[in-house]
């Protein structure tokens, strides 16, 4: 009974894909709230208590390098996590995704999107937060095989947590109380991962806390890239433990994806 | 006024029999929707022929936006059935959908983007879009194609929906109160731009709150209370509006006289000799679509009471 009519023909996926990749890019750099909170505010950070915390952790290695792999953690967390959280969120609320979803647009570009905003963010992070450390507290680049382990401590993580942060995007009802949200979860983490302060100096208990949480593991990665590794020994473990970094971003990519898939919602919640 | 129509059009009634009509753009039979314990479409059939517009009214909360955005594949149904060109919302794909504009009542959401860069991005999702420039010049919005979507104004954010909605160049558009929040020129506007659209043969379903834009608009008119469609027809015979007495009115001794009558011509030609000549005050008018439309929504018909 049902009369099928004559199906018109699809644009390619790769126009479509590239399509949404610059709106994404333009939306995120155009709104200078996200500039300022992703990316601008790290670097004071760094700024800020680089020169303030200017003392010896030992081994005559100034806490600034031990800042700087912190608050390249943070950076990541900030434009995949919490960036995503946040920006998904107003877009659920103010009626974004469900005019999406009622386009012919694959729902695979919109994520393919969000995943090249958080691409090019994390690295302009990155290289803004290396190029202050260098160029203002002499923190050297990394060199030989440990850019490779900068490498994917930096993609696994900033995967982790982009697919963290669009589960979590779900939870909230706008964009603004998915920042209320996330906002004090991720300062707290910071606080209890050894960004601002040494792990080594957080009670055990908070300690067990990070352990559970991406943000700890970026951390510690990176440090193994700025710090020499006797200072491995200050690290709970005694050692770097990349292999332990590996595994348990890697288990926050699968549950994140997880999380993903059960709760993504392209409306709000029961509007169905 | 003329008593409540206790009698629907065979067009409205009920007939959840009928198979669905495989040559409509929406067939739907027999809809219903619940939220909890209330029904929103309480067993809804509808037909909208190809290339007509066909206007929803209703006051809020009888079950415009829940019927639409049903067919439009957004929300699910308890019961009926539903075919929008030919497709099943429930399970449309891609090239079905590349085959629709929606409008929705919330709009399209923010944006950090131009309006140019807004349609020409939503193009991208089609095979065979309109050009945007064109596009933007026909909802009017070619002086602000520069200007960011959150930078607009309320009837200008709604244009470049309408904008968003047609560059597909769909065969069947979705209108969920467009020009809500539109000034009387705007709306004039926006209803010469539907006008061109059909002519382009573009099926239309809107829905809307001002019976002058149903009655300036569209083609038929369904009228949906509590769930159902109470009656659908043109809209000069919307309520039995062609065939109600005509209400003749005029003064005469310092007295406001009316009467109603289905031969106006012939009272108007005997008031005409009695007065000689001008009949001081003369009016002669037919319900209006808003007397009709109030009446239907106000109160159940016995047929309702007892379904």
């Amino acid at each position: 009974m049902t009369a099928v009519q004559q199906q018109p023909s699809l644009p390619p996926l790769g126009a479509v894909y590239r399509t949404r990749a610059g709106v994404e890019l333009k939306e995120f750099f155009r709104q200078r709230e996200s500039v300022v909170f992703s990316l601008a505010l790290p670097v004071i950070l760094l700024v800020v208590f680089g020169a303030v915390l200017d003392y010896d952790i030992g081994l005559g290695i100034p806490f600034t390098q031990y800042f700087l792999p912190g608050i390249l953690a943070a950076g990541i967390l900030g434009v995949s996590l919490q960036n995503m959280a946040i920006s998904i969120a107003t877009e659920r609320s103010d009626g974004t995704l469900k005019h999406l979803a009622g386009t012919p647009m694959p729902r695979s570009a919109y994520f393919v999107g969000k995943v090249v905003q958080v691409l090019a963010t994390t690295v302009a992070i990155l290289v803004i937060l290396l190029l202050v450390g260098r160029v203002f507290y002499g923190v050297g680049l990394p060199s030989g095989t440990d850019w490779l382990t900068f490498a994917w401590v930096a993609l696994l993580g900033a995967a982790a947590c982009t697919l963290l942060g669009i589960a979590v995007s779900s939870l909230a009802r706008t964009g603004r109380s998915a920042s209320a949200m996330i906002t004090p979860i991720a300062l707290v983490l910071q606080f209890i991962s050894g960004v601002f302060f040494q792990f080594s100096q957080i009670p055990t208990w908070m300690q067990t806390v990070a352990s559970v949480f991406p943000l700890k593991w970026m951390a510690q990665g990176f440090r193994s890239v700025y710090l020499p590794d006797a200072l491995a020994a200050d690290e709970p473990a005694g050692s770097w433990e990349l292999g332990r970094v590996a595994i348990v971003l890697g288990l926050w990519c699968v549950a994140g994806l997880v999380l993903c898939v059960l709760t993504f919602r392209w409306q709000d919640r029961g509007t169905d | 006024m003329s008593s409540p129509t206790a009698v629907p059009t065979a067009s409205a009634a009920p007939r959840p029999d009928l198979p669905l009509d495989p040559e409509a753009a929406i067939s739907v039979r027999g809809l219903v929707r619940r939220y909890g314990s209330s029904t929103a479409v309480d067993g809804l059939d509808l037909d909208i022929h190809r290339g007509e517009i066909f206007a929803l009214l209703g006051p809020n909360g009888a079950g415009k936006t829940t019927t639409v955005e049903i067919c439009e594949g957004f929300r699910r149904r308890d019961a009926g059935e539903v075919r929008v060109l030919g497709q099943d919302p429930a399970t449309g794909g891609r090239r079905w959908k590349a085959q629709l504009g929606i409008v929705l009542q919330s709009g399209a959401g923010d944006s950090q983007l131009t309006c140019r860069e807004l349609v020409r991005s939503q193009a991208s999702y089609y095979s065979d879009p309109r050009d945007p420039d064109e596009v933007l010049e026909l909802v009017g919005l070619t002086e602000k194609a520069g200007v960011r979507g959150r930078a607009l104004s309320g009837g200008q954010r709604r244009r470049l929906d309408v904008a968003l909605g047609i560059v597909g160049r769909p065969t069947l558009l979705f209108l969920d109160e467009p020009t809500t929040g539109f000034d009387p020129e705007a709306r004039r506007q926006f209803w010469s731009l539907i006008r061109s659209l059909r002519d382009l043969g573009t099926t239309m379903l809107l829905t809307t709150h001002y019976l002058d834009e149903a009655e300036a608009l569209a083609d038929r008119v369904g009228v949906i209370a509590r769930g159902r469609l109470v009656e659908v027809a043109v809209p000069s015979a919307l309520g039995g509006r062609g065939s109600a007495p005509a209400v003749v009115s005029w003064t005469e001794d310092g007295v406001r006289r009316t009467h109603d009558t289905h031969a106006p011509t012939a009272l108007v030609a005997e008031l005409a000799a009695r007065f000689g000549g001008e009949v001081p005050d003369l009016a002669v008018a037919r319900p209006t679509l808003e007397d009709v439309y109030l009446r239907m929504i106000g109160q159940p018909t016995p047929e309702e009471r007892t379904a």
